[in-house]
């Protein structure tokens, strides 16, 4: 009974979204929006689930002083700064100029960006130790890599035909090898939802 | 007095005469002048006007198609746009709803189905229509048409490409599965990345360090999430056996209560609900790189053995994967976002590849009913490259009609 | 270790410190870079070239600050494109950190051109569920967006009289960081016909290839790169100016250039490394 009630609930609602899908009438579309509606809703109460987890886990490790508490303590006064800074009385917190949009501006994009601009460091030391010729396959993926970034190096009258190579490498052997993923993809994925919907995958619930 | 009285009745005279040349002059001009006579006058109308219900919608639309006026394109050529006018009664006053450019011959009067919107077209109700072809400043009006009223379908026919396939995938995928159930055995592909998962946490077993498991930015609702939460249950069932503490960092509050119930249910099942430790299992922020702030700091804090990367991801995997190799750690990521696997396949060691990811849960249980799936998936791919070769064919010796069965209308 | 070994397998913090010192004195002594300019983002500019005063063009802005490096350069340049050619913008956003981007590029731009609010340029403001409301705003824009960004109702503002849904645009162009653009695509595009260009991060670009290649799209703006090449016609268009540093994607091409060359050389270390290693091991002419 435990078991078989949401598998129910699961296999219901798996196939009449797949139905919904092939009826335009009104009706249909009615119950898909309330469908979503529904997400949001569960969606705002779960946040509040999310802060309570997170609010909870951080507070014990500070009480307890677990190693590397103050990152915690960190997290926490930044979290609720915010939350306080959103709220203050007499002020739309969402309107070009106020003190929530300041911090946004001038602390969130800051540190956003500059989290993001790791990455060209990243890509150069992955590419550094991944890229290297151990085999034929190897050797192509290298060869394809470096024609790519070269687009962007000025090669002056190789510039033409890098250019060239790099385009077709782009749109033919690139794009063919995209489209087969998705269809992989698609096809991986219909499956998954099938077994969902019959209920023979039933891990995520938990157990075998 | 009488004198001035004269005078102002000459003088209105000689401007009735002003104004009656005037006139003649113009009459004149345009009879002789006028390049083409034709431009005075006003287009052909349009004929055959038919209304009917769109198809495949919602019934709150109305599609109008007519035959073109003989002077568009032809005769005099002066057609610039086509008005479509409606109104509730062929004596009501008519209502513009829309134009058309001049070569068209169909219009879809799409209305709105809130009550209350300005543009409601109700369902059920008679419309007439009119079409207006229009040149410069100059038009004529069709007669009306008869009337049509607006109703919603049952069923969307431009989507049948879809549903044939949803069938015929389906049928594969039961036939295998009864084969695989009455015992049938399929022979799969080794998977490098699921033969690693039992080695990377018994590796993380002997050196007495936590695993790392990442469901990445995707929501509970995503393909990708909900083979991860599979992969989840099968590798928390080995860590609680092993006594090998699991942390989960979620981005998603639903999927971090999912992961949560997921490992409870597998630490129950392994015997072990003693070990279970829900504050491993939490929610860092749903800010993306805030998110990989959070789990870098712990990578580089907690120094796990194991990192595993399954379901999806954005600009985040590299930064992610990276720090799990500056932390040492042995790795293992899958996804289906196509753009990040070039990034995890350089910097783990162990990358699923879309559907492998998908594929996972069966790999990893050896299920014959869920291996069975995966051979209906085989003979899904078989048909779609028969079908594309055909496809192929069709399209470069012109045979529309095979490309057309494909034709999907959303 | 020797030093073959030591080419394999170098700290990857002489990575960074090469990365970092390569980029920090490309920024101080910048050179310029010969920029080849692809079809694909030419025809983007051309269309817009070819668009007449009070036309209107949709701007969808679908991005975060951490992408704005790449991606606000094509904003910027885009709108100044339109606002010099009196083209109207309507705007909006479907990512929940790029309301306050809009509000960046459309404050500074409109006051650069003395454009109003309302007249010259609407901007909706932010909905979540991109695929449901571009498909709402598909029937008509005040479906998913009553009111502008700033609360004031759509019909009250003039420039919104004419507009009912895109059939009343001539284009819509989606600078996106994140998988909107397929609604975009699938959507506007495929449902309701709507001509579309896009503009995406430099890791995003190849997987929209496609679809320039089936027509779903007119043009593709890919990365810094593409956002420079922007940048170098709208200079040489006249819009905009390197006296008054509008130029910003076009500034970082020397930096984009000497990294990557420097990554290609750092894979030309490590392999020259793996090559001679292996040498060694297993003797000149012996292969395992």
């Amino acid at each position: 009974m435990r078991r078989s009630v949401p598998l129910l609930i699961v296999s219901i609602t798996g196939f009449f979204m797949l139905i919904q899908y092939f009826i335009p009438l009104e009706e249909s579309e009615w119950l898909y929006e309330r469908i979503l509606d529904w997400i949001i809703v569960i969606g705002c109460f779960a946040m509040l689930l999310g802060l309570w987890s997170l609010t909870y886990v951080s507070v014990n490790k500070v009480k307890r002083k677990v190693p590397g508490w103050g990152y915690n303590l960190v997290a926490l006064s930044g979290l609720f700064f915010m939350l306080i800074v959103g709220f203050v009385p007499g002020q739309e917190s969402l309107v070009r100029g106020s003190a929530f949009m300041h911090l946004f501006e001038y602390v969130y994009i800051p540190i956003q960006a500059s989290m993001f601009s790791l990455l060209a460091f990243y890509i150069a030391s992955a590419a550094y130790r991944a890229f290297r010729a151990r085999t034929v396959l190897a050797t192509i993926l290298l060869v394809s890599a470096v024609v790519i970034m070269l687009r962007l190096v000025p090669l002056g009258p190789l510039s033409g035909i890098n250019q060239w190579l790099a385009n077709f490498i782009l749109t033919v052997p690139n794009m063919a090898a995209k489209r087969a993923f998705w269809i992989g993809v698609g096809l991986g994925a219909t499956a998954t939802a099938l077994k969902i919907m019959l209920g023979i995958e039933r891990t995520y619930m938990g157990r075998d | 007095m009488r004198v001035e009285k004269e005078k102002m009745v000459l003088d209105r005279g000689f401007s009735y005469l002003l104004l009656l040349a005037f006139f003649f002059l113009i009459l004149f001009s345009t009879n002789s002048f006028a390049q083409d006579p034709s431009d005075t006058l006003a287009p052909e109308s349009v004929t055959n006007v038919d209304a009917f219900d769109t198809p495949n919608d919602n019934g709150h639309s109305i599609t109008v198609s007519w035959e073109l006026s003989s002077d568009d394109g032809a005769g005099k050529n002066n057609v610039v746009v086509y008005e479509v006018y409606r109104s509730d009664s062929p004596e009501g006053k008519f209502e513009k709803r829309g134009m058309v450019p001049a070569g068209e011959n169909t219009f879809e009067d799409q209305g709105a189905k809130e009550k209350d919107n300005a543009n409601y077209l109700p369902s059920h109700k008679n419309f007439y229509y009119r079409v207006r072809a229009k040149s410069d400043g100059l038009f004529s009006d069709s007669e009306i048409s008869l009337p049509a009223y607006a109703y919603g379908q049952w069923y969307h026919t431009g989507k049948t490409p879809v549903l044939v396939a949803v069938i015929l995938f389906s049928v594969f995928a039961i036939t295998f599965i009864t084969l695989a159930r009455k015992g049938k055995l399929f022979y799969i592909r080794p998977l490098a990345g699921i033969e690693a998962v039992d080695d990377a946490i018994g590796r993380a077993t002997e050196m007495g360090k936590p695993i790392l498991y990442i469901f990445g930015l995707g929501t509970a609702d995503m393909i990708a999430t909900i083979a991860s939460f599979t992969i989840l249950s099968r590798v928390a069932k080995k860590t609680a056996e092993y006594q090998t503490p699991i942390l989960i960092p979620c981005y998603d509050s639903v999927v971090m209560a999912v992961a949560q119930e997921t490992v409870r249910a597998a630490y129950l099942e392994a015997g072990r609900p003693d070990m279970y430790k829900e504050e491993n299992i939490f929610f860092l922020t749903s800010m993306q790189f805030a998110y990989v702030a959070g789990v870098n700091g712990i990578m580089l804090r907690e120094k796990p053995a194991t990192n595993f990367y399954l379901g999806k991801f954005y600009a985040e995997s590299l930064i992610l994967a990276e720090t799990g190799s500056i932390a040492g750690s042995i790795q293992i990521s899958g996804t289906d976002e196509i753009a990040q696997i070039p990034f995890f396949v350089a910097a783990t060691d162990y990358t699923l590849i879309g559907e492998e990811l998908y594929a996972a849960s069966a790999y990893l249980g050896r299920e014959p009913v869920l291996l069975g799936t995966l051979k209906g998936q085989d003979w899904g791919k078989a048909v779609v490259i028969f079908s594309l070769i055909l496809g192929a064919l069709a399209a470069s010796f012109g045979f529309q009609f095979f490309i057309n069965l494909f034709r999907i209308q959303l | 270790m020797d030093l073959y070994d030591q080419m394999m397998n170098l700290d990857r913090r002489w990575v960074y410190l090469v990365i970092g010192l390569v980029v920090t004195i490309t920024a101080i002594l910048p050179f310029k870079v010969p920029l080849y300019i692809t079809p694909e983002v030419r025809s983007v500019y051309n269309f817009i070239e070819s668009l007449e005063p009070d036309d209107v063009l949709m701007i969808g802005v679908d991005y975060a600050p951490e992408v704005m490096a790449e991606l606000h350069p094509m904003s910027y340049a885009i709108t100044r494109q339109c606002f010099s050619r009196d083209i109207k913008l309507l705007l909006c956003c479907l990512h929940q950190n790029g309301p306050g981007m809009v509000e960046q590029v459309i404050a500074q731009v409109s006051k650069e051109y003395d454009k109003v609010n309302g007249e010259d340029y609407v901007y909706l403001g932010y909905k979540p569920y991109p695929g449901i409301t571009i498909l709402a705003m598909g029937q008509n824009f005040r479906i998913p967006f009553p009111e502008d960004y700033y609360g004031t109702t759509l019909d009250s503002l003039p420039m919104m009289k004419k507009l009912t849904n895109f059939d009343d645009i001539k284009a819509i162009i989606n600078i996106s960081g994140g998988s909107g653009t397929e609604y975009w695509i699938n959507y506007a595009n495929g449902r309701y016909n709507a001509k579309l260009a896009i503009g995406v991060t430099g890791v995003m670009t190849s997987d929209y290839y496609p679809f320039l290649q089936s027509g779903q799209i007119f043009g593709l703006i890919g990365g810094m790169k593409g956002a420079a090449e922007y940048e170098d016609l709208a200079e040489k268009g006249g819009y905009i100016s390197r006296e008054k540093d509008q130029l910003w994607a076009f500034k970082s091409m020397p930096i984009q250039t000497t990294t990557h060359i420097v990554v290609i050389l750092f894979i030309v270390l490590g392999n020259v490394g793996y090559f001679m290693s292996k040498r060694k091991k297993y003797g000149k002419y012996e292969h395992p």
